[in-house]
């Protein structure tokens, strides 16, 4: 049992490895410093106070759309539409950030309630679908990411604002940036929004695995009729764990508003924040730590290929490298698989 | 305007959008009738996308105006069937999880496009293409008259060719041996397998299709309606493919039925000022229509859909 768990840790490992090893191959082949390339990568996540706020800021938002993915994979829900709910509670924060003037206690708390319930409804339209009408999640919550994304951009420029790209900024008092934590990293756009999202993380561990009700929708997540047939409401269970995960999509949308832009702009396309949750979802096998590790080698990533360019490696070479780890864990057989034949051949 | 003006504007541009649609939503079906699921059609669409433009601009000199998009295509559609073999080896072979490797793939279509082009055109998207499709009419079957003029002019090959590509996709997977044992591997592999038939290889070569049609679909929305290949070239258009192939019931005509659907709700919002009825409905809810009537759709008289039994397992010989 220890060695399976330890081939269980392993395996992601490996896949990070070999991913790198990939990008190394790559940028030799095509007459890049491999060695710059990495050390330039590695500078622009963590080379000083001020890089290390603005690679946990990217953090931020994908602990929250990783956890929306994975809280309803666990129920054996695939919520596509991360992204919409990432656009309606990004409207919906900003919207009462920018409309209100409230002291700061109950102002911040009520512009993020406002995100978690927006996000909540969008994802209660596909649960109460998929368990009333056998509607399949996938194709609604796709509809409802564009149909979020449209009626976010009308109500922006018609609604909130007089045919303006973008609302005016959220009052100080509903804002997540601290002038503490913009100082000591050296003025990056770093907020106070990664405590939100660890809390999360553990409330969404303590929730699954440590309550009668998280022990339903994981049971509805394995088998629906089994869960059925013990005298679990199985419908019930569905719009509960999409309704959970919205409100996470939500609060990952709310980190952006009140957080890193403090208002919204008209969106030419999607913010690709809920899609790329679906991948550190995965990767992170779908649980509350994993999803955090995975958000935290992500958000790395991307911000760290920013800095690529000074190697002369085009930023996108780190998409190439993201997509060979997915690939890698998705193929954790085949490292399983020859991992045990090496353990066999010593054994011999 | 009357009924017959009013159709020959709103027929054209449907059938316009709905063709790459169609082309990725068949490759899918074929994908997931064989017990494959297949999340990566945006990915082999993006990587259609970018092949056929790459080359429309590379060889536009050596095969001419006329030919060039249609060679395009084709290197395309084969690029892309190559590309989904990461995807077959992935999923049937190395029993990885089929979403996890779709994700995979999309993820890696658009890297490899974008660092590719950043490679060879210094900069974020590539140029216009030179050659794209031109709309045209059909000839002999645009003089009937009515239907003509509506369906057979001022329209794309590449349309008809999507059109008839789902019947002739339709007529394998139900009326042939192939079909048929298409169909039994994704509904029961080791009854499939017990009757001889090779799973593992109709696996490959269903979801090497499915590469090859949304291959086609991906380079054909890149030369009519994108025209260039940059990061927001396929954005989104291979998940409406996935949509149409579930709202479609994994039927290669249902899902041809929802992607024409997709496309007249789609260009709704294009042709709405010229159409007397519409001009004063507020662009939004014709930004949305095709998505909320989806869901209405579905939720109305569509209802369940069951997908093929043995979908998103991989096949072990010997397991029960």
């Amino acid at each position: 049992m220890s060695s399976n768990k330890f081939i269980n840790l392993l395996v992601p490992i490996i896949s990070l490895l070999l991913g790198l090893i990939a990008g190394a191959i790559i940028m030799v082949g095509f007459g890049y410093n491999a060695v710059e390339g990495f050390k330039a990568l590695w500078n622009g996540a963590f080379g000083d106070i001020y890089f290390i706020g603005e690679t946990v800021r990217q953090i931020t938002p994908y602990i929250f759309s990783g956890l929306a993915v994975a809280f309803a994979f666990r129920t054996g829900l695939f919520n596509i539409g991360v992204e919409g709910q990432v656009i309606v509670g990004w409207l919906a924060a900003v919207w009462v950030g920018v409309a209100f003037d409230l002291p700061m206690i109950v102002h911040l708390p009520l512009a993020i309630a406002a995100a978690a319930i927006a996000g909540a409804i969008w994802g209660f339209i596909p649960g109460l679908l998929k368990a009333k009408l056998r509607v399949h999640e996938v194709i609604v919550t796709i509809m409802l990411n564009y149909t979020a994304l449209y009626i976010a951009n009308h109500l922006v420029r018609n609604v909130i604002t007089d045919k303006g790209d973008r609302t005016e900024s959220i009052s100080s008092s509903a804002s997540l940036k601290s002038q503490w934590l913009m100082e000591f990293t050296q003025y990056s756009t770093m907020h106070m929004g990664i405590i939100l999202a660890l809390i999360a993380a553990v409330f969404m561990w303590f929730y699954l695995e440590k309550t009668t009700k998280g022990f339903e929708l994981r049971a509805v997540g394995f088998n629906q009729h089994a869960s059925k047939y013990a005298g679990m409401n199985v419908e019930k269970n569905i719009i509960l764990a999409m309704v959970i995960s919205g409100a996470f999509g939500g609060l990952a949308g709310a980190m952006e508003g009140l957080g890193t832009f403090g208002y919204m702009s008209v969106q030419s396309g999607f913010t690709n924040i809920g899609f790329d949750g679906i991948a550190v979802a995965l990767l992170g096998g779908n649980t509350a730590l994993g999803v955090v590790l995975a958000a935290g080698l992500f958000g790395s990533l991307k911000v760290g290929a920013l800095n690529m360019p000074v190697a002369g490696v085009p930023t996108e070479l780190v998409d190439i490298i993201v997509a060979l780890i997915i690939f890698f864990v998705a193929s954790g057989y085949i490292i399983r698989w020859f991992l045990s034949r090496m353990k066999r051949r010593e054994n011999k | 305007m009357n009924l017959l003006e009013m159709l020959q504007t709103m027929i054209p541009p449907a059938l316009f959008f709905a063709a790459p649609l169609i082309f990725t939503a068949l490759g899918g079906v074929l994908s997931e009738r064989s017990g494959v699921i297949n999340i990566g059609l945006e990915g082999l669409m993006i990587m259609g996308a970018f092949v056929g433009v790459v080359f429309n601009l590379a060889f536009v000199d050596v095969f001419g105006d006329i030919w060039t998009p249609w060679v395009s295509i084709l290197v395309a559609a084969f690029v892309s069937a190559l590309f989904a073999l990461l995807h077959a080896v992935a999923s049937i072979t190395f029993r990885a999880d089929q979403v996890v490797s779709g994700v995979a793939i999309n993820f890696l279509a658009l890297g490899i496009g974008l660092f590719l082009v950043k490679q060879w055109y210094g900069k974020g998207q590539t140029d216009m293409v030179d050659a794209p499709f031109y709309t045209a009419d059909i000839p002999v079957l645009s003089s009937i008259p009515v239907i003509g003029p509506i369906f057979f002019s001022n329209t794309y090959y590449t349309t008809w060719l999507a059109i008839v590509l789902a019947i002739v996709i339709y007529l394998i997977i139900f009326k042939t041996p192939f079909g048929l044992r298409l169909r039994s591997v994704g509904e029961h592999p080791m009854a499939a397998d017990t009757l001889g038939i090779n799973v593992v290889k109709m696996r490959y070569i269903a979801v090497m299709l499915s590469g090859f049609m949304g291959g086609l679909g991906g380079s054909i929305y890149a030369l009519t309606i994108a025209m260039d290949f940059s990061h927001s070239t396929i954005s989104g258009q291979g998940f409406m493919a996935l949509a149409a192939m579930i709202f479609g019931k994994w039927h290669p005509l249902g899902a041809m039925g929802a992607a024409l659907f997709f496309g007249f709700a789609q260009s709704l919002s294009v042709i709405s000022a010229t159409i007397p009825f519409l001009q004063d409905v507020p662009q939004v809810y014709l930004l949305i229509a095709p998505y909320v009537l989806t869901i209405l759709a579905l939720a109305g008289f569509i209802g369940r859909a069951d997908a093929p039994k043995a979908l998103g397992s991989p096949y072990i010989k010997g397991s029960r």
